[in-house]
């Protein structure tokens, strides 16, 4: 690099670019979180939804799936299963996990009550819901 | 030749009496470094079984379910590289700063605490339902768990908290007390952002859009803002020792990269806003910003090749030269090129959540972090053990490691990308789309290749190991 070019100068603009496209990011922030009621159905955000998200999170059911297509790649997306199997489907899956088929992924049973279930399908329902922008490209996911 | 030999010679000298270290606090990082070894092999141990799963689907069911080997998986990655970066603090502060460490009694408590804490909660993961270690840990009180690599205890988080700060207060009131150099306020920096933006893995409101956006908070602005900052100093300060090049230019290189990562990173952030309940418009600035983020890497490949073409000294540690090379070049491929092929809004609507994904994450995570935490043990250690290089075998067998890990890795995003492009195709681009599990079946052959090149990649990683281990030139 040339010499009129000082490492002052380059350490000016780290300084002033690091500083001004945080506050960029933080005023994007701002416009975003002013946006999301309009998209993230929080009209929907039940007592229910939430006890769902819990038994979502402490299961870590995201370790073998995506929800809204983040998390492991390791079995299907879930932020669309309710439209692609319908609550009545999911509860019987979770209840007759695992299969046991040899050679076959398997997914643990989580020993969750009738109530739990219907609480986790509340969470799936409401992250359903969400407008992802048309994501996922179909219904498989 | 002369060098190495009468370095080779010197490898019994104990450490107390260390020649090698300008200060004896130095040598704190020795632990550090061997931990974060040994976590590094616990890592790919848990990659082979995942690897596996993804085939044989009933491997070690029920006893390790996938989610638990993945959390380990990930979770040792995290905690090595952070063992990694702690290390290579502890070492080039001092160093920096032309003083002692503020207190090595505390640095090597941290240690500790750090590593009990951390063993604790693999065994956690792998001793009991997850359900069960939430319970456990109190989860109910702050639940913070069940998150993509935020997955630790509550407790956990806040030990990581005390720990980052035991560190920080050490590192900062030796930079505070010493010389203030470029690579040395660089790397704390990196190192404060690091803290400051775990704080946001304590943020999990029920509403999962917020969840998910301040969760990029720590994941995005660590591994594309602040990691990279700490990567960029400890490869400046490897550079500067076994180049000899004029600090002046180093720190300026160092300057224009890190301002280019974060010109580009912060905004950059977008392209994880464009399906999870965000405004489109992060498609936009997502896009634009994020496709500009290879430049600060391509920059740090041009740094290491000119740096080292323009060399006033021969290192006698050429397997270091190595490592700093390669962590330039592989970071690029990895970070900036498998990173801006699913960037654009466009195409990550088709490859979101895919393979391609896993096989960006592979490449990036490794050659810009795990290789820069080698490039730093490669310079660092051979010193705290006293003597300026290995001996010219040893040497070999590390450059032997590390083509058989660099080259493993290529191969695995090469199939994972493989993968993923199929899986795209039949799950998503075709009229009468696949499901998930029937295109997974369909992609049997390729996980298997990865799981095969993941086998050459724990050899190399064994050779890695050995390398410690050969002792001095036979004389000739």
């Amino acid at each position: 690099m040339s010499t009129s070019f000082t490492k002052s100068t380059a350490r000016n603009i780290f300084y002033g670019g690091a500083v001004f496209f945080f506050l960029l990011f933080v005023a994007l922030t701002f416009d975003t979180v002013q946006a999301l009621p309009k998209r993230d159905n929080r009209a929907n955000l039940t007592e229910q939804v939430a006890r769902g998200k819990n038994l979502w999170e402490v299961n870590n059911c995201i370790g073998c799936h995506t929800l809204l297509g983040e998390g492991a790649y390791f079995a299907p997306e879930l932020g669309n299963v309710y439209q692609r199997r319908g609550p009545e489907f999911i509860k019987a899956w979770i209840k007759a996990q695992p299969t046991g088929a040899p050679g076959r992924r398997q997914m643990p049973n989580f020993h969750l009550s009738d109530a739990q279930i219907d609480d986790l399908v509340a969470f799936l329902k409401y992250s359903s819901q969400i407008n992802t922008n048309n994501w996922p490209p179909n219904i498989e996911g | 030749m002369t060098s190495l030999a009468s370095a080779a010679g010197r490898q019994t000298t104990p450490s107390a009496a260390n020649v090698q270290l300008k200060y004896r606090s130095q040598a704190v990082a020795k632990p550090y470094f061997t931990a974060a070894i040994g976590l590094f092999v616990g890592q790919i141990i848990f990659g082979l079984v995942m690897g596996l799963q993804y085939v044989i689907g009933d491997f070690l069911f029920p006893a390790i379910p996938f989610n638990v080997a993945r959390m380990v998986h990930t979770n040792l990655l995290i905690v090595w590289l952070l063992f990694g970066f702690m290390g290579a603090g502890y070492y080039l502060i001092p160093e920096e700063s032309e003083r002692e460490l503020h207190s090595p009694k505390l640095a090597i408590a941290t240690f500790w605490v750090f590593l009990v804490a951390g063993a604790l909660t693999i065994v956690g993961y792998l001793a009991v339902p997850y359900a069960t270690l939430a319970q456990m840990t109190g989860n109910d009180l702050l639940p913070t768990m069940g998150r993509e690599f935020l997955e630790q205890p509550t407790i956990t988080k806040i030990g990581i908290v005390l720990v980052a700060l035991s560190f920080l207060f050490n590192l900062s009131m030796t930079v505070l007390k010493g010389r203030k150099t470029s690579i040395s306020m660089v790397m704390m920096l990196g190192l404060w952002g690091l803290a400051i933006f775990f704080l946001f893995s304590f943020y999990n409101p029920h509403n999962l859009v917020l969840d998910k956006y301040f969760w990029w908070w720590v994941v995005h602005l660590w591994v594309e803002g602040v990691w990279e900052l700490i990567m960029g100093a400890m490869l400046a300060f490897v550079l500067v020792k076994v180049t000899g090049v004029d600090r002046e230019v180093i720190e300026k290189w160092l300057y224009v990269i890190i301002a280019m990562t974060l010109i580009t990173g912060i905004i950059g952030t977008g392209h994880h806003y464009f399906w999870i309940g965000t405004p489109a418009y992060w498609q936009v600035w997502g896009s634009a910003f994020s496709a500009l983020e290879p430049i600060p890497f391509f920059m740090m490949t041009l740094f290491a090749f000119n740096m080292v073409n323009k060399r006033r000294r021969e290192h006698p540690n050429k397997a270091a030269v190595l490592w700093a090379l390669g962590t330039g070049v592989m970071s690029f491929l990895g970070a900036g090129v498998w990173g801006f092929l699913h960037t654009l809004a466009p195409v990550n609507y088709l490859t979101h959540g895919t393979q391609i994904t896993a096989s960006h994450g592979h490449m990036a995570f490794y050659g810009a972090y795990a290789m820069v935490v080698m490039t730093m043990i490669s310079y660092a250690m051979p010193l705290m053990r006293g003597r300026e290089a290995n001996s010219n075998r040893a040497q070999v067998v590390e450059m032997w490691s590390f083509w058989l890990m660099t080259i493993a890795m290529v191969f695995i995003t090469l199939f994972l990308t493989a993968a993923g492009i199929l899986q795209v195709w039949m799950q998503r681009m075709g009229d009468t789309p696949l499901s998930f599990m029937a295109t997974q079946d369909k992609l049997a052959f390729f996980y298997w290749l990865r799981e095969g090149a993941g086998v050459v990649f724990f050899i190399g990683l064994l050779l890695y190991i050995i390398s410690f281990f050969v002792g001095k030139d036979e004389a000739r």
